[in-house]
């Protein structure tokens, strides 16, 4: 069954078609990426799921119902996360209250409780800071959580922001580019770190990436994106070895003897 | 090679120092500061002031290189010091070569030179000036290259007694009542105290230093290290008990006059409060704040008032929460267009929000209801079982309660969950709303809490004035509670308390700063951004992970 149908979907700015007429489906559990070269609109239909645009044309159905013209915190609320390609951390607050911030649409007490500490108020803060803490363990952060976020380290920043991700409970998760500036090592990490989410907790992944390595190690589908339109789609070999990826990726010349050199 | 830049550094920090000198020299500053004593018939502010300068110039020149040797911090500071004393020599040669030079300068007036030509005359003046001032940057200079052990004691002596000095009427009118004729005066003089009591401060500050680094500190924290859980606990309690008992009877020892001073402290304290909500915990940049607490008087005058504008008639308690709903009211009017709106944009709107109501209090339209430039007279004094409060004391309790209210709602909702959107909501909008949070009602919290405590204290202004007029409601008010809460630490409760006897207590009490009391303000914003951007009392980063059963007990204390 689909998570994520998007049908048709166009977004514009001004005279540049950033995403076109792309359409595209996730399957629940699935661990899917989204590439292509830089500009190719990536990022931009990322921002299209989860209503940081509203796009012109299309719609995009998540878990039966549409995202259409709804909020970013909406959205958030009906099941989908992300994280940032530029981290975007709160940074004058500390690693714990980060994830805190996350957990928001599993709270729903009101500040007139918070006011006069009263027991459902206090009770749910609790569970959330218990919650928070076990989060912290997840993604290996013990002993940081009253750091402030921006005395991490960057890969620390990278966890931190998956980790308030995963605090919403979502169903889909869209991680951009997560390992980017990272070292091969943590690269590889950071790899089996995202598998964990999907076999332990369960979460559909969805990733933009750049590290081919990354990509082709655990991506189930992989869809490519080059001027804001889908190029091609398919398992890991497929894409390998297709020929339009490979020119997007190098240009029309150097394809053809670079498709030796990729399969080598 | 590296001496020579030194003396560089020695020549352009005694040269601003006296360039500085020059301009309090020339607003005619320092001549006022003069009128004021702070040890009888030793020194006055003014020549504090101005010998200040060349000391702390050749302070500065071995600043940032460690504990340089003797012979070139001397160097540095003779070169420092006489160098501060050249701009005011040259004001003096003025002076000589334009006799009407006064004429384009006009403070520049006999009195302004004697004081810099020391009391002798123009050209021995000049001479003894550049000596004193560089002797006193080799003072500087050779002043950080003590030791701690010396330094330490001679810093808190000097500190004690020249605060001391500084704030003597303080002293003068807690201590009238206690000391005998004959021992007032021979301590304190009119203005300022007598060497004898300055004597006494600087030893008493110097033995009490050396006695702490030498046992006491080492006693006082073995002492703490072997308190158990519940004494620590105790301890915490007690203090706490002390500091509500000595809030409450501080009007009693402070007397009349300065219990007003509080007064006026206390509700920069409570509008403190309510915009560091806006400011400080939802990073909502409002220019305009003035707004509610006009709002807030206003609609209490108008319900009280006896005069002829007065509807209702009502008692003080009955028109306080009308006056706070009304703020709130506009607090969240003004939220709902600006939503959309950051930093620079809110802070302009919100700039003419606050101007729209303060012209509107003046203006023809609204006269026949509020009263114009003539302002709203009679308003009610509030009654406590048919006890009427008049007096600065009776308004004291008044408003240490609203301020009480408004430290325990702050810090209720900071740590709460409605904190913790308004933090995230000022770190990053974008993302905070891609997090959950739910913007319109999160925004129009922070407007509506942080008006409710300006109208709160307007309310309480207007029934502690009887009368209030629109010029009392201008933009500088805006402008001192956002600079009290940046001074004292934004984001920080009790930054806003520090930050409120800073700006608002201590020009209180010096009237002789009054006439330069933004220029003073001005120079401590820039001196506080360079030097301690996070303010005198920043908000300290709270502990969740590993210690929030001990924070919930403190809280809880707090209480």
């Amino acid at each position: 069954m689909a998570l994520l149908e998007a049908t048709n979907v166009t977004k514009q700015f001004g005279g540049l078609t950033a995403v076109n007429d792309f359409t595209f489906t996730v399957e629940k559990g699935a661990i899917d990426s989204i590439i292509g070269p830089n500009g190719a609109g990536k990022t931009t239909f990322f921002n299209c799921i989860t209503g940081f645009y509203q796009f012109e044309e299309g719609a995009i159905v998540f878990d039966g119902h549409s995202v259409n013209g709804r909020s970013t915190d909406q959205i958030t609320r009906m099941g989908i996360s992300r994280t940032y390609q530029n981290i975007r951390l709160f940074s004058q607050m500390t690693t714990i209250e980060n994830i805190l911030v996350g957990m928001e649409p599993q709270l729903h007490t009101s500040w007139i409780g918070a006011l006069f500490r009263l027991p459902p108020t206090v009770k749910e803060e609790t569970k959330a800071l218990n919650e928070a803490r076990r989060l912290l363990d997840f993604v290996g952060l013990t002993g940081k959580g009253d750091d402030l976020s921006r005395n991490l380290s960057y890969g620390d920043q990278r966890r931190l922001e998956i980790a308030r991700a995963l605090a919403a409970k979502p169903k889909l998760l869209l991680l951009d580019e997560p390992t980017a500036g990272m070292n091969p090592r943590e690269s590889a990490e950071t790899t089996e770190f995202i598998r964990r989410l999907r076999d332990e907790l369960g979460i559909t992944i969805l990733l933009i990436e750049h590290d081919m390595r990354v990509v082709m190690g655990i991506s189930e589908n992989i869809t490519v994106l080059d001027y804001g339109a889908k190029i091609a789609e398919g398992g890991p070999s497929d894409i390998q070895s297709n020929p339009r990826v490979i020119e997007a990726y190098l240009g029309r010349g150097a394809a053809a003897s670079a498709t030796i050199e990729i399969e080598s | 090679m590296s001496s020579q830049l030194d003396l560089r550094n020695a020549a352009r920090v005694g040269l601003l120092a006296g360039v500085v000198t020059l301009g309090i020299s020339a607003v005619g500053m320092l001549e006022s500061f003069d009128t004021r004593d702070l040890i009888v018939g030793l020194l006055t502010l003014g020549q504090l002031v101005l010998f200040s300068a060349p000391f702390f110039a050749g302070y500065r020149v071995t600043l940032g290189e460690g504990k340089s040797d003797v012979g070139p911090a001397a160097v540095g500071g003779v070169v420092a010091g006489a160098l501060t004393a050249v701009p005011p020599i040259a004001l003096i040669l003025l002076t000589l070569a334009a006799p009407n030079i006064r004429n384009s300068l006009v403070n520049v007036s006999p009195e302004l030179i004697s004081l810099l030509s020391l009391g002798a005359s123009e050209v021995v003046g000049s001479l003894l000036l550049l000596v004193v001032m560089a002797v006193l940057g080799v003072a500087g200079a050779m002043f950080h290259i003590l030791p701690d052990a010396i330094r330490k004691p001679l810093v808190s002596g000097l500190g004690w007694m020249l605060g001391f000095a500084i704030l003597s009427e303080v002293s003068l009118n807690i201590l009238r009542p206690v000391l005998g004729r004959g021992l007032m005066r021979a301590l304190f003089g009119t203005k300022g105290i007598t060497p004898l009591l300055a004597a006494i401060i600087f030893v008493a500050a110097i033995g009490l230093t050396i006695w702490w680094s030498k046992n006491g500190k080492q006693r006082y924290e073995s002492r703490k290290a072997a308190m158990s859980e519940a004494q620590i606990k105790q301890s915490r309690r007690v203090s706490i008990g002390v500091g509500i008992v000595s809030l409450l009877i501080l009007p009693i020892i402070l007397g009349t006059y300065l219990t007003e001073v509080v007064d006026n402290v206390g509700l920069f304290i409570l509008m403190g409060m309510g915009l560091n909500i806006v400011v400080g915990f939802a990073g909502l940049l409002d220019l305009g704040y003035v707004a509610f607490f006009a709002i807030g008087a206003y609609v209490m005058g108008i319900l009280t008032s006896q005069g002829a504008l007065g509807i209702g008639h009502m008692s003080f308690w009955l028109a306080l929460p009308i006056a706070v709903g009304t703020a709130v009211l506009a607090g969240v009017t003004l939220g709902i267009p600006v939503l959309r709106m950051r930093g620079d944009y809110l802070a302009i709107v919100t700039l003419g929000f606050g101007e729209i109501i303060r012209v509107l209090a003046t203006s023809d339209l609204l006269k026949p209801y509020i009263g114009g430039a003539q302002g709203i007279l009679q308003i009610g004094k509030p009654t406590i079982f048919g006890f009427e409060m008049v007096k600065p004391i009776h308004f004291y309790y008044l408003i240490l309660a609203g301020v009480g209210l408004a430290v325990f709602v702050a810090s209720r909702l900071r740590d709460a969950r409605l904190g913790r959107q308004w933090m995230a909501l000022r770190e990053d909008e974008d993302v905070a709303e891609a997090m959950g949070i739910h913007l319109v009602s999160t925004k129009l919290l922070a407007f509506g809490i942080g008006a409710a405590f300006s109208g709160l204290a307007g309310a309480i202004f207007s029934a502690r004035l009887s009368s209030i007029f629109p010029h009392s409601f201008n933009l500088l008010i805006s402008i001192n509670v956002l600079s009290l809460i940046i001074v004292g630490g934004i984001g920080s409760l009790p930054g806003v308390v520090v930050g409120a006897l800073v700006l608002v207590g201590l020009p209180e009490l010096l009237r002789e700063f009054a006439e330069y009391r933004m220029l003073l303000y001005g120079a401590l914003l820039i001196a506080m951004m360079i030097a301690r951007p996070e303010g005198l009392w920043p908000s300290p980063v709270t502990k969740r992970e590993f210690h929030a059963a001990e924070e919930e007990e403190a809280m809880g204390g707090a209480q």
